[in-house]
């Protein structure tokens, strides 16, 4: 059996649940590619990976793959995943998003997150839409580009999600694009292997709502875009502010160590006296 | 057994923890602060967790998340946050994860009156939340019901797999009074039933003769999903009509298959009462003042106390409806409860109100007042 | 008939009403065993503003857990002077703080500078509650000193204890002293009609 029908077989759902809602040229099975990927070399019991979604696109992923799987409301994955992991540590807890999801309904508790550093990762699908809606602006939307709610153009400033994670705190952030699948796989498992609020930023395409309405060709021509327009951080660190105008950086962008919420609870828990009762397991 | 003074909020804590509260997420908020600021000290010393989320939203999800995972869950908050938690207390009710949620209501609305009484919030915990779904609303009267109303609402939220809502009011909230704490060993507590099966036996929505099905704890081996889209019995989401109705009607008959054990009330001289007042929270011990002042003077009135609000407990209201000639009912809103009293007393008896908004609690001498006018 | 004390703790946020409202409640209740109940109203300022704290204490089971006509009031500035006296049942005990309060409705009225006694004589203002605590001791029958004693030592900061027991006092011998000159006057007052 080759490789990929082994993962098949071992990380999807065999009962009722496909055909997937995904439309064809969406970036968001690849990401799922490389997420099965990136936990199967990691080597994870399934019975300890919980995977944990909002609304939009990327919420209906966790229903496809045969984890504990949680599809909750508009922008709250975080704070669902927050609740599953201080109660059970011993989970790995993936939350998975869109940009819509993440930074505009969900932007607070995004940040919060990042900033309180419990032991969670998140994947942040951002395809510079919200295209389950039918193609409204999102916070990443591009200044100038349009969508159905910007009909003329878009006249908002747009979030770089990357960024405003290592501002919020977090301890490990990557971006990648799903062209780059082999860096994909990469940042997924280093981020799920940190220790801390790891992000991984995801540059997506919607070919269907975001490069139709700003006529980007196929998803094709998306993901070639990715590929031409992608530069290496390390390589991005030798070039001026000009260079990179309309770049996506690609990579690494943050790795470092902070105490990390359980570690400090399992202090108060000392000084509460009751270290012991933890223990034992409650 | 040792006596202790105690506020509501405080009895609160201790009701949650004797209950088997493992985990609490909250935001500040007057006057429901103190239940947050307790289990912040108290949790840890009993190896739970508490944690200060960044709005209620947030703190709903949490304790969602941390009941999926096995712990007993719960919240606290007052009207401007109960706003924001409907969201994801609808979510709870939908995909039937257990959790407690306090709202110690204060005058609305907006921001209304942060630091005075109100009972303003009843239709809320019923209807808050988006679309038809079953929820179950305590109110207690005084410090030590706070104790016992917050074990049953963990009782009735791990039985029935739902939220429940503890509905006090800043006056109950904040009074002190003597309480004697019981011992645990003595309470009954209910723990949410798990799947006892292999976990590929396992169907997590699957109907039973209870129609609440047995929940697994995510980690524990039974690999499930969970989503606030109407599922099949699966757990995964489905638009066909012939799964939707079975697990709507499931959902809603749940509580109402089981009235006699949700339903509280807490009658006080009704047996032969021509003047009925039916009344909950902080105002029902207005009610009972003024239903001793009256019987002094052999006026027939009685009280019927509402503990559970939400299911309605239509057949002790209708009882009182049957045999009363006036049915009184003193709130601090504009008339909530009294609706569902007009409801379902279908023109037996006279219906009066009495409402309350200037921030102060009705008083005896108010109640007493209106059943000498009504006489 | 059945026994029922009310007593209303007034004054402006940061004056520690409430606490010796719990005080009390629990002197009543927990040291001597009977029904109590006590609630408090406040305002948005946690310095400031007007506060006020009740306590009922029964014999019997309480239900209407606020004050209904007040068997002593206790003022400590004039705003709440002003406010509630009117709230005073015919006989009711006004005790007023005559550091703060000026304007005094009745010549009845009990007048102690507890915020001056605490800060001429125990050095710190923040104790003037636990001195009118001591006076509120005196005028009523409803908690004995020794079960007051116990409840302020079971609530105030560790470390404090001891000059929280010297307000006490100072309080007991002023209210002593002002029940004297009471007595005089209400003698002088018989005599001079």
């Amino acid at each position: 059996m080759p490789d990929i029908t082994k993962l098949i077989h071992n990380y999807l759902r065999h009962d009722k649940k496909f055909p997937h809602v995904w439309c064809p040229g969406c970036g968001n099975g690849i990401v799922l590619g490389s997420l099965i990927r990136a936990i199967d070399n990691i080597g994870l019991s399934k019975d300890d990976v919980v995977l944990v979604s909002g609304i939009g696109c990327s919420g209906r992923m966790p229903v496809y793959v045969d984890f504990n799987t949680l599809h909750t409301t508009h922008g709250r994955a975080l704070t669902f995943a927050t609740g599953i992991k201080l109660a059970n540590p011993k989970l790995n807890v993936i939350v998975v998003m869109g940009d819509g999801d993440a930074t505009a309904i969900g932007g607070n508790h995004f940040i919060h997150a990042a900033r309180r550093n419990i032991d969670l990762t998140a994947i942040i699908i951002n395809n510079n839409i919200y295209g389950m809606t039918g193609g409204q602006y999102s916070p990443t939307t591009p200044y100038g580009k349009r969508a159905t709610t910007a009909p003329y153009n878009n006249i908002e400033h747009s979030f770089k999600i990357a960024e405003l994670a290592i501002c919020a705190g977090a301890v490990f952030v990557g971006r990648g694009t799903v062209y780059h699948t082999r860096l994909l796989d990469e940042l997924i498992e280093k981020a799920i292997l940190k220790k801390g609020f790891g992000v991984v930023e995801i540059v997506s395409h919607c070919p269907v709502q975001y490069g139709k309405l700003n006529k980007l060709g196929t998803a094709v021509d998306m993901m070639k875009w990715q590929k031409d327009n992608a530069i290496r951080v390390e390589k991005a660190k030798k070039m001026t502010k000009d260079e990179l105008e309309g770049k996506i950086v690609i990579g690494i962008l943050a790795d470092k160590e902070l105490p990390i919420y359980q570690d400090e609870y399992e202090k108060i828990w000392e000084k509460a006296g009751a270290k012991k009762i933890a223990q034992e397991g409650k | 057994m040792k006596a202790k003074l105690l506020q509501g909020n405080e009895a609160i804590v201790e009701g949650a923890l004797a209950a088997g509260c493992r985990f609490f997420a909250g935001y500040p908020i007057t006057p429901s602060t103190e239940i947050a600021e307790g289990l912040a000290l108290r949790l840890p010393q009993v190896g739970g967790v508490f944690i200060q989320m960044e709005d209620e939203l947030a703190s709903m999800g949490a304790i969602i998340g941390a009941s999926l995972a096995g712990a007993k869950s719960m919240t606290a908050t007052s009207g401007p946050g109960f706003s924001l938690m409907q969201e994801n207390i609808g979510f709870a009710s939908e995909a039937e994860i257990p959790c407690v949620v306090v709202n110690i209501m204060r005058g609305g609305p907006s921001t209304g009156l942060p630091t005075s009484p109100s009972q303003g919030d009843v239709m809320q915990s019923r209807w808050g939340t988006h679309g038809d779904h079953p929820i179950i609303v305590l109110s207690p009267s005084t410090v030590m019901e706070c104790f016992h109303i917050t074990v049953k609402a963990f009782n009735f939220s791990e039985k029935y797999r739902t939220p429940v809502i503890i509905l006090g009011d800043e006056v109950i909230a904040h009074m002190r009074e003597k309480v004697e704490l019981p011992n645990p060993e003595g309470l009954e507590i209910i723990d949410r039933i798990k799947p006892t099966m292999p976990p590929e036996w396992y169907i997590p929505y699957e109907n039973n003769a209870r129609g609440v099905p047995a929940m697994a704890s995510f980690g524990s081996g039974y690999r499930y999903h969970v989503t606030g889209l109407i599922h099949d019995v699966r757990g995964f989401p489905t638009s066909r009509p012939d799964e939707i109705e079975p697990f709507m009607h499931r959902l809603i008959q749940k509580i109402e298959k089981n009235l006699k054990d949700i339903q509280i009330v807490d009658p006080f001289m009704v047996e032969d009462a021509e003047i009925t007042i039916v009344a909950y929270g902080c105002v029902a011990r207005s009610a009972k003042r003024a239903v001793i002042d009256a019987r002094k003077r052999g006026i027939k009135a009685g009280l019927l106390r509402l503990v559970t609000l939400w299911p309605f407990p239509r057949v002790y209201v209708e009882k009182v409806a049957e045999q009363s000639k006036v049915i009184i009912v003193p709130e601090m809103n504009m008339g909530q409860i009294s609706r569902e009293v007009k409801r379902v007393n279908e023109g037996r008896s006279r219906v009066i109100t009495l409402n309350k908004v200037d921030s102060n609690i009705i008083t005896p001498q108010e109640v007493f007042k209106k059943i000498r006018e009504v006489l | 008939m059945s026994f029922r004390y009310e007593i209303r703790l007034s004054g402006s946020g940061g004056q520690g009403l409430i606490l010796i409202g719990i005080i009390l409640a629990e002197a009543a209740g927990i040291y001597e065993g009977r029904y109590v109940a006590q609630t408090q109203s406040y305002g948005p300022e946690a310095r400031g503003g007007v506060s006020r704290s009740e306590v009922i204490i029964s014999d019997e089971e309480i239900d209407y857990p606020k004050a209904m006509s007040l068997d002593m009031l206790l003022a400590m500035n004039q705003d709440s002077c002003d406010k509630y006296f009117h709230d005073l049942k015919q006989n009711g005990v006004l005790l007023v703080d005559s550091t703060f309060v000026s304007q005094i409705p009745t010549s009845y009225a009990i007048k102690i500078p507890f915020t001056l006694i605490a800060r001429e004589k125990l050095g710190r203002e923040i104790v003037a509650n636990i001195v009118a605590l001591g006076a509120i001791t005196q005028f009523t029958d409803v908690v004995s000193i020794k079960s007051v004693e116990s409840a302020v030592l079971d609530r105030v900061p560790k470390g404090t204890e001891k000059i929280n027991m010297n307000a006490l006092k100072e309080g007991i011998k002023a209210a002593k002293q002002a029940k004297e000159e009471l007595r005089k006057l209400s003698k002088s007052f018989w005599k001079t009609t």
